[in-house]
């Protein structure tokens, strides 16, 4: 079926924006699209604060002396920078926002499973916000958003409780998220809407969602513990009471090494649909890249000792982390290969969104080859706690997933909002985010490799040259991020009109109005087509000499 | 401190070419990857950039042939990067047998460290050239790191424990020590310098500083005040308590039939708490010295232990001068230098 032909009713005036109106007609909603948008909302905002951090950083960085700030706001600054940007935005940033908007709608239904809980979810993630922005302004927290013991139990005298209190909180929002589009997707498919026929973004939206509910638990606990021991003394993981702080680092990194996949893997899985839908072809082995999320979801799970490498943990279990982390790299390097064949013969329009996806490419391969280096032993030694994993980190978090998601926003926004952002300003800021990411990080490589150990106020001077680098690059994404807060905001008012399908593309998504009405379809769809399915499956071309064995479409 | 190639670190030990080795490699390999990916990717680009709004590709058939190749390729240079790195680690964290000891206490915010010549430092540790070092280390408070970066060397320095790491310096100068782990308001502010010396040097400086009593000395001063001679002798030949001379490294049966190397952190723990794994044929009688002796003094005593003649142990110290048999390039720095098998780690 011909992106082209399919016909769409005439368009009705009323949408899920304007249905119903009023303030309560928003904060009591059951709409997955409105819930969507009050997650964009928020989550924009604390990316925001999160960015006011880094620029912060970057400030303080500039010179070798600790001048702009003072060792302890510094410390609470980076601290601050990590948890926001961690758990408040990059969490909660695709999932929430184009993961709720879209489940429903690529699968032909009319909302979640669970819309009240979706709702809860939103709520419990605002109480866990304004807990911690609380604890912010109360006096601020300095143990890093690692909250290593004993320091975090024992040795610091700030807000360590309330702001685990909200993290806490924050949690069950994942889970109830993850909840919920894991019994959608079972459940609620359209007819003919098959498993292999689901877009590759809900396949790695179910992959994150096994690792919210399976992981999401251990910090909890985790968390709690840390606040009885720093409460009562119980001695979990305090030595002299007989306790083990490293415990808390296993605890902690089984949690938080799978929240990498929390944030990258639904960016792949929005880089699947623009690298399909931006090149007019169906995803060059689509069930690779599709169970690759699922390998990536698993295997993220036995990997958490690659943090320990420096800490005394036994050098064999070091030796099974490090082999373990060797093999979740590969069904990332699966997923990079396939993108990478789709773009064989196809049609490549360079639309912002596209931009993006390219840029994904290029940065999650930079972000996931630098890993090898930290899962490699002997490297680890030299290059843990430097700049380099900083710089390694911001790859995969900024360059991937934030770029992952920039992209979503940009492809689904005329879906999402009816009007159109400005192509021009869209291709432009896409480049200059680009530029500044790099010019920001880079260097952070180089000066992590020479040994510049992260968390440092003030510095030796021969690494200055690295960070005055790096402070300009941040500058330039700085104000690379803004542009698009920009004329987003612009668009919603004064964008050109969206049509239902401005892209031409054959997803159910585009098979609705936009933006779509409350119930997304008039009539639930039958689907008789596999995804990204420009051109009749008679057509399907073979490469080459590979012929041989053939992975039909169909 | 760079070298001559500004972007590679200043490499001052044995091992830091082994590394960078391995980060060469890896870099090659990164750098091989990531330029075919955004080669082929900006290829593709331009070749199939969309010509007209109508165009339509036709669609294209996966492929096991490619998909087993891109999965096993990855997967094999991996293994190359694994195995070469696993095996360097080994030697990072395996302290040859006959290196010198040295005592690293960490502190918000300073790194304390005694030779095991008594010689005492603040944020700043003396070495010879060409001579084995192994530190072993614990802190008094928080979690802290020991890292050399000049020596590709780092540890953690954990509270409750002792870590051990060691190098070998293959040139004099003054190399940055840092703390590399996060430890509260003045981190940044943890660091210091390892001065390498010649030897000559080395044993001037030894014996410019102000001589205080070597650990081991020390420790026999604690195990006197302590009362820990009542039970375990003058010398550690043992009596209501367990024989420690020729203790450490050694294998012990306790109480319920398991056995346990009599480790640094074994010692360590049986100080404090007694009764956690109580030596065969021993009853439950030694009190704790938790809260009684600092993590300093527990490295005295330590020393003093270690010194004690007997069994696989070597007398070190002030101890007794007596030779050691073991192969190793005698130190030239001190006549009491320790030498002797490295006690487990």
């Amino acid at each position: 079926m011909k992106a082209e032909e399919f016909e769409l009713p005439p368009p009705s005036r009323v949408n899920y924006l304007n249905a119903t109106y009023g303030l309560k007609s928003w904060l009591l909603t059951k709409d997955h699209k409105r819930i969507a948008l009050l997650y964009l909302g928020s989550i924009t905002f604390f990316f925001f604060i999160g960015g006011l951090y880094a620029l912060m950083i970057r400030l303080e960085l500039l010179t070798p002396q600790g001048d702009f700030l003072q060792s302890t706001t510094y410390n609470k600054v980076f601290t601050q920078h990590g948890i926001i940007m961690i758990f408040f935005f990059l969490i909660p940033s695709i999932p929430a926002t184009l993961g709720n908007f879209l489940v429903p709608m690529m699968i032909g239904a009319k909302d979640l499973a669970f819309p009240r809980i979706n709702l809860l979810s939103w709520y419990i993630y605002l109480i866990g916000g304004v807990i911690t922005i609380y604890a912010l302004l109360a006096g601020g927290v300095d143990t890093g958003w690692t909250f290593y013991t004993p320091f975090s139990t024992t040795f610091s005298n700030s807000y360590v409780v309330a702001t685990g209190l909200g993290i806490f909180i924050n949690g069950f929002s994942s889970i109830l998220t993850g909840l919920n589009f894991i019994v959608t997707i079972h459940t609620m498919r359209a007819p003919g809407m098959t498993w292999f026929r689901m877009p590759l973004f809900l396949w790695s939206i179910y992959a994150t969602s096994l690792v919210m509910i399976l992981g999401t638990p251990v910090i909890a606990i985790t968390i709690l513990l840390l606040a009885f021991e720093r409460v009562s003394r119980v001695g979990i993981f305090d030595p002299a009471l007989g306790g083990d702080p490293i415990l808390f680092q296993h605890l902690f990194w089984f949690y938080s090494h799978p929240a990498v996949y929390i944030m990258v893997l639904p960016s792949m899985g929005v880089v699947s649909e623009l690298i399909a839908n931006f090149s007019r072809k169906n995803i060059f082995g689509y069930r690779f890249v599709a169970f690759s999320s699922l390998a990536i979801a698993v295997f993220g799970f036995l990997v958490w000792g690659h943090h320990l490498f420096v800490t005394s943990q036994s050098v064999y279990a070091g030796m099974i982390f490090s082999f373990l982390s060797f093999a979740v790299a590969i069904p990332s390097a699966i997923k990079v290969f396939n993108w990478t064949a789709t773009l064989y013969k196809s049609s490549i329009s360079y639309d912002t969104p596209m931009l993006y996806a390219l840029g994904f490419i290029g940065l999650f391969t930079v972000g996931g080859m630098t890993g090898l280096f930290l899962a490699a032993l002997a490297l680890d030694v030299h290059l843990s706690d430097t700049y380099f994993v900083v710089a390694h980190f911001h790859y995969i978090m900024v360059g991937g997933a934030l770029m992952g998601y920039l992209g979503g926003l940009h492809y689904w926004w005329p879906k999402i909002t009816g009007r159109m952002y400005p192509e021009g300003w869209g291709r432009f800021s896409a480049l200059v985010i680009f530029v500044g990411f790099n010019l920001t990080f880079l260097p952070q490589f180089v000066a992590g490799f020479l040994g510049m150990p992260r968390r440092y106020h003030a510095y030796p001077p021969e690494f200055q040259v690295f960070n005055v680098l790096s402070s300009a690059g941040a500058s330039i994404l700085g104000l690379g991020m803004l542009i698009p807060a920009i004329y987003f905001v612009w668009s919603m008012r004064y964008g050109k009109v969206a049509e239902s399908n401005p892209w031409h593309l054959p997803g159910l998504e585009w098979r609705t109005q936009s933006p779509p009405i409350t119930e997304n379809f008039d009539v639930t769809p039958v689907v008789t087509w596999e995804a990204y399915e420009f051109a009749p499956p008679e057509e399907t071309e073979i490469i080459g000499k590979f012929g041989s064995e053939l992975e039909q479409p169909a | 401190m760079q070298s001559w190639i500004p972007l590679v670190p200043d490499s001052a030990s044995t091992l830091s070419w082994k590394v960078d080795a391995i980060y060469f490699y890896l870099s090659g390999i990164t750098l091989f990857f990531t330029l075919l990916i955004s080669g082929i990717l900006i290829f593709f680009v331009i070749r199939y950039r969309r010509r007209s709004p109508y165009e339509i590709p036709r669609p294209i058939a996966g492929s096991h042939k490619l998909e087993t190749l891109w999965t096993v390729i990855p997967f094999l240079i991996s293994m190359t990067i694994f195995g070469w790195a696993s095996s360097v680690y080994f030697q990072q964290y395996h302290p040859p047998d006959n290196a010198v000891e040295v005592y690293v206490v960490g502190k918000q915010w300073m790194w304390k460290i005694q030779h095991s010549t008594g010689q005492r430092e603040i944020n700043e540790l003396h070495v010879p050239v060409g001579r084995k070092i192994k530190l072993i280390m614990t802190t008094e408070d928080v979690i802290h790191d020991f890292f050399v970066p000049a020596f590709r060397m780092k540890a953690d320095v954990v509270p409750g424990k002792y870590t051990t790491q060691w190098f070998e310096a293959t040139k004099t100068g003054t190399f940055h020590l840092f703390c590399a782990e996060y430890c509260g308001m003045n981190h940044s502010g943890m660091i210091g310098s390892v001065i390498v010396m010649e030897p000559r040097e080395f044993d001037n400086w030894l014996s410019g500083n102000t001589n205080s009593a070597s650990p081991a000395a020390a420790g026999q001063q604690l195990y006197q005040t302590l009362g820990c001679v009542s039970c375990h002798g003058a010398n550690g030949e043992g009596g209501r308590g367990p024989t420690l001379a020729g203790l450490v490294g050694r294998k012990t049966p306790l109480v319920g039939g398991q056995e346990v190397v009599a480790d640094e952190a074994y010692i360590r723990e049986s100080i404090l708490n007694p009764q956690a794994k109580l030596v065969e044929g021993f009853g439950p009688i030694m009190p704790t010295f938790q809260g009684q002796v600092s993590e300093d003094q527990l490295l005295q005593l330590l020393a003093f232990i270690k010194s004690l003649p007997g069994g696989s142990s070597q007398p070190q110290g002030t101890a007794s001068p007596a030779a050691s048999g073991s192969a190793a390039p005698r130190p030239v720095a001190s006549p009491a230098q320790p030498n002797r098998p490295a006690a487990g780690q």
